[in-house]
This record gives C-alpha cells, sequence and structure tokens, in this order.
C-alpha cells in the first residue's frame, strides 16, 4: 500500500510517502498506526497524540476502524486549515 | 467551478466570469481570504500552504456537488492556492451566483466554512521564531456545523 504524509505528520515521519507491505493483521487504520509506532522513533512522535490524526484512505475521510488493503493509499495528516 | 492553483486571481475578473451571458443570475457572493501579517503576538513572513493535490480536487469538488443540491444555483467558483504567500496575498475565493440573493449569499458562506473544515490543505506560517503549523481552530468546526443538515 502507498503510504503519504502531510504538513507536521510528514516533517515528524520524516518521509512525505513511500510504499508499505506491513505483517498480516494490519486489518484497519487503527492497526496501520500502531504498525506505524513501532516502525521508528520519527513515526512513534508522529503518532504520538491520535487525537490529532486524521486519515484518508484513497482520498476520502476514514475513522481508524476503517479497513486498509493492499493497493490502498492512506494519507495521515493533521486537521485541515485551509481557506 | 475549482481552480487550485499557485497564481493569483483577479476577483473582478473571476466574478464577472460567473454570470457572464447568464441573464437569469440576479446576485453574486463571494467571500475573499487573505494572508494576515500575524499570528498570535507573532510577525507572520510567509505563509506557505501545503495540500493533497488528488484529495484537493476531489474534495472540492464534493463541497460544491453539494451546495449546487442545497441552493439554486446558476454556477460556483472556488478558487484556491497553495505554495508561499506573502501577508495581504489573496489565499482563497469562493463565490456563488443565483438568481435571487439569499441563495448566493448562503451559498458561498457555506462553500468557505467547509472548505476550511474538509478540503486538505495545511498552512505553515513563518514567523521570527520560525515555522509553525497554523492548528485547526474548533470555531472553524462550530462554523461548518451550522450547515449539518438535521
Amino acid at each position: 500500500m502507498k503510504l503519504l504524509y502531510f504538513a507536521w505528520v510528514k516533517e515528524k515521519a520524516g518521509v512525505s510517502h513511500e510504499d508499505v507491505i506491513p505483517p498480516g493483521g494490519v486489518a484497519t487504520v487503527a492497526d496501520l498506526i500502531q504498525w506505524q509506532i513501532g516502525r521508528g522513533d520519527g513515526y512513534a512522535e508522529a503518532f504520538a497524540d491520535e487525537a490529532m490524526i486524521r486519515v484518508a484512505v484513497n482520498q476520502e475521510y476514514v475513522g481508524f476502524d476503517h479497513p486498509v488493503a493492499i493497493g490502498d493509499e492512506i494519507a495521515f495528516f493533521p486537521p485541515v486549515t485551509g481557506g | 467551478m475549482i481552480r487550485v492553483q499557485v497564481e493569483d486571481f483577479d476577483v473582478g475578473r473571476e466574478l464577472e466570469k460567473l454570470s457572464d451571458g447568464n441573464l437569469d443570475v440576479g446576485g453574486v457572493s463571494c467571500f475573499v481570504g487573505l494572508v494576515r501579517d500575524m499570528a498570535g503576538d507573532k510577525t507572520v513572513k510567509t505563509m506557505t500552504l501545503e495540500h493533497y493535490p488528488a484529495m484537493t480536487e476531489k474534495a472540492l469538488a464534493e463541497i460544491e456537488a453539494e451546495a449546487l443540491g442545497r441552493w439554486p444555483l446558476a454556477d460556483t467558483l472556488i478558487i484556491h492556492r497553495y505554495g508561499q504567500l506573502a501577508p495581504g496575498d489573496r489565499i482563497v475565493m469562493a463565490a456563488a451566483a443565483s438568481a435571487h440573493r439569499e441563495a448566493a449569499i448562503e451559498a458561498a458562506h457555506f462553500l468557505i466554512d467547509w472548505l476550511k473544515t474538509k478540503a486538505p490543505f495545511w498552512k505553515l506560517e513563518e514567523t521570527p521564531d520560525g515555522g509553525q503549523w497554523v492548528d485547526a481552530r474548533s470555531t472553524d468546526d462550530s462554523a461548518a456545523e451550522r450547515w449539518i443538515k438535521d
């Protein structure tokens, strides 16, 4: 799956986009975030405050219980501040 | 119409185009957002807008479609800039044209309120203390919530 990061989530994670194959058992957004936290300090910092993380799967906002699958484009970012 | 661009835009010309040739239009309402020179007590030197291109187009199109479904509108326009801007620069324009003023005014208000909480843009302000990401405001959430239908 393709992961994208924006704003301070990108800065903390230290990467803007990457292709990953998470281990089996990663079935939802929440699972994916837990796995990410274990990937290293930058990721742990980026996802430390889950209340500040918004997620889009295939360019649509989703909740943490949304399923994720190989082939999805999954974006992590802080609450939006456009306008 | 949706436009996401680096370049500035001419508000007068855009408003003219919105009703051009459509004599059913009785009113056009418009909001223009600008970069302020202060963030709290800090001076803002520049503001850089980042966005998620694939999702931005989709989110703005959904917001526009929602407005067109709710009000009898002749046309709508959202222009949102990204990249590095300076205080005084235009960031965004949301406009609606309709036969009557209520629909035009309400729809333009709706477009900017929903855009603020739904379009994937993020603002980075460069201040004398360094760069800081603008926090989302709860007042923006409440402004958007007023448009949620029961």
